[in-house]
């Protein structure tokens, strides 16, 4: 008996094995989400390399294998001109759009005016995807570099103003809210300030992370202009030029700053906004 | 420096807080459809009184309070705070809400700092005035805390200060209590009084509630339905100060039944109107 319990049984140390692994993956999220990179690329290379065929085509899609190569080739080329051009564009589209957005959102939110003047057109523009608007980015503006800005621009504006605009509403319609203030004596300008800014602001957070995401889900789109540098460049000269891991590795380059500066968004807006509490299922 | 002492001294000297509603009516309008909610209000009541709003839900308790506040204009009659018509909303009038109304982005310092920032009072004099009241009400410990981490009795506590140290005329309250347990509410209704004892502020205290309308007030106007009006004011003859205890009083258990008797009547009506 003493023996069999000291010394467990080859199953019984599998079983357990099994049992720490389990629990380690479901206590630890970045574990977790580790995993699922993992899994997403590895279920990739495999349906590639098995040529799978039903619906989706994987026969001619570079697997995860050839991407990663030309994703080394590139690396140790001269890759920084290219992201810095991209990043710039990126940036600069999105300093705008969310200076704009956030300006002209709080003034729609806040007075009927401005709303009755302004949101007619942008209602009929916020539709029109951004590769229509390449042809009159040529004509509209003095160089590429411009209109490249202007159509990352375009991605990230639209939804930060309507964010903007709808946490602005929804804080006005807070009768108890502003009623706090009215009976604290406050005037419009305390309203605005201490009430209808912070109260908006977990609305316009949600904004600038979406609109952040936009303006590099426009970046190829935009760069379609560009004569030599940029991710979304590259991206699509190898597609003109039929030249396929080079697209994938665009896509995934640009799926991943856009993740990351996302992710920085939301950062910061959660570091601005100390006082909410977010409860999840684990 | 302005302590409580100095402000009950002001307050008994200038007699400041007299309420006095004259033939006040609401009229609700949607859509063809008219709804009289309030119907010539008559109500006159004297500085530093504590008055209870008593009645079955409907009857247009937190509408009448609402426009004393000045949050919703009345259809006719007016209301005098002071002498002085109330046409808005104003620091003079300090409202306590029936929900968790403390702003969520504020810590309990600068929630119940607000209204004195807003009145351009300096801040040395902000940050004495506030710790005052929050040692008043034991919440001195939380006051760099977010209200997402204090207790319900917290919150309303703080609402409280929030609304007295601005030291309005009047202090209007919505069924302040209505959502805490039984035990935190008796606590908060004798800490209200024992503020109300020092300040002597106007109190205009809504509530459903027959036995706290006992415990707190000076006087119980308890109100009907279809229209909302006040049937019948009840004097208060209970000794101050009052203590838990004394709610099992033969006083108060006499009190109580004529002021349920006096609901009942009400509450059957507005039963059946549903
Ligand atoms: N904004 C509004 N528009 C139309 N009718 C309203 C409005 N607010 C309240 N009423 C109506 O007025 C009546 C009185 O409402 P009020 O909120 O003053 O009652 P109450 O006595 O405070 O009730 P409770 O005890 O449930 O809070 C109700 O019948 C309600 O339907
Ligand atoms: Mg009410």
């Amino acid at each position: 008996m003493t023996v069999m319990v000291s010394k467990p049984s080859p199953m019984g140390w599998v079983n357990q094995l099994a049992m720490t692994a389990r629990t380690a993956i479901l206590q630890n999220r970045p574990l977790r989400q580790l995993l699922s990179l993992v899994l997403f690329f590895g279920i990739w290379q495999i349906l590639s390399s098995i040529n799978f065929h039903f619906i989706i085509n994987f026969q001619f899609l570079p697997s995860p294998l050839e991407v990663f190569r030309a994703t080394i080739k590139f690396m140790t080329g001269n890759p920084w001109i290219h992201f810095w051009s991209s990043i710039q564009r990126v940036l600069w589209g999105y300093a705008i759009a969310s200076m704009a957005g956030v300006l002209l959102g709080v003034l729609v939110g806040w007075f009927e005016v401005v709303e009755d003047l302004t949101m007619p057109p942008l209602e009929i523009l916020r539709p029109i995807p951004a590769v229509a608007w390449i042809p009159l980015a040529i004509l509209m503006f003095p160089n590429a570099e411009t209109g490249m800005v202007y159509i990352t621009f375009l991605g990230a504006f639209f939804p930060i103003l309507i964010s903007t605009i709808k946490g602005v509403e929804s804080t006005l319609g807070d009768t108890v809210l502003i009623r706090v203030g009215q009976c604290l004596g406050a005037n419009p300008w305390h309203i605005f300030k201490d009430i209808v800014i912070p109260g908006s602001m977990p609305s316009i957070a949600s904004g600038l992370t979406i609109g952040m995401g936009n303006a590099w889900f426009c970046l190829v789109t935009a760069e379609i202009l560009a004569g030599r540098y940029g991710i979304g460049y590259i991206t699509w000269e190898s597609y003109v030029t039929s030249n396929y891991p080079p697209i994938v590795m665009g896509m995934l380059l640009i799926g991943l700053m856009g993740a990351f500066s996302s992710w920085a968004v939301d950062r910061a807006a959660r570091a601005l906004m100390p006082w909410r509490v977010i409860k999840k299922q684990s | 420096m302005v302590t409580m002492q100095q402000i009950e001294q002001e307050r008994r000297t200038t007699l400041k807080g007299s309420v006095q509603v004259e033939g006040l009516s609401v009229v609700y309008r949607r859509k063809q459809y008219e709804n009289g909610v309030l119907d010539s209000i008559q109500l006159a009541i004297q500085p530093g009184e504590f008055v209870c709003l008593l009645g079955p839900s409907g009857c247009g308790k937190s509408t009448l309070l609402n426009v004393i506040a000045g949050f919703i204009k009345p259809s006719s009659g007016y209301v005098l705070v002071d002498q002085t018509p109330i046409t808005r909303p104003g620091a003079d009038r300090g409202f306590v809400f029936q929900q968790y109304s403390l702003l969520p982005w504020k810590t309990t310092f600068q929630n119940v700092e607000m209204g004195l920032r807003i009145q351009g009072v300096s801040k040395a004099e902000r940050t004495e005035r506030v710790n005052d009241y929050l040692n008043r009400v034991g919440l001195y410990k939380h006051r760099n805390s977010y209200p997402h981490q204090l207790s319900g009795g917290m919150q309303q506590r703080a609402s409280i200060i929030r609304a007295l140290v601005n030291s309005p005329s009047v202090l209007l309250m919505d069924e302040p209590f209505a959502a805490l347990d039984a035990q935190t509410r008796h606590m908060m209704q004798e800490l209200l009084l024992s503020i109300w004892d020092d300040l002597k502020t106007t109190v205009i205290f809504v509530t459903h509630d027959i036995e706290e309308a006992i415990f707190l007030g000076d006087r119980i106007c308890t109100m009907g339905v279809h229209p909302g009006r006040i049937k019948s004011e009840i004097p208060v003859h209970l000794p101050r100060p009052r203590h838990f205890d004394d709610t099992l009083s033969q006083d108060f258990i006499d009190l109580h039944r004529r002021v349920f008797d006096c609901i009942r009547e009400e509450t059957m009506k507005s039963m059946e109107a549903c």
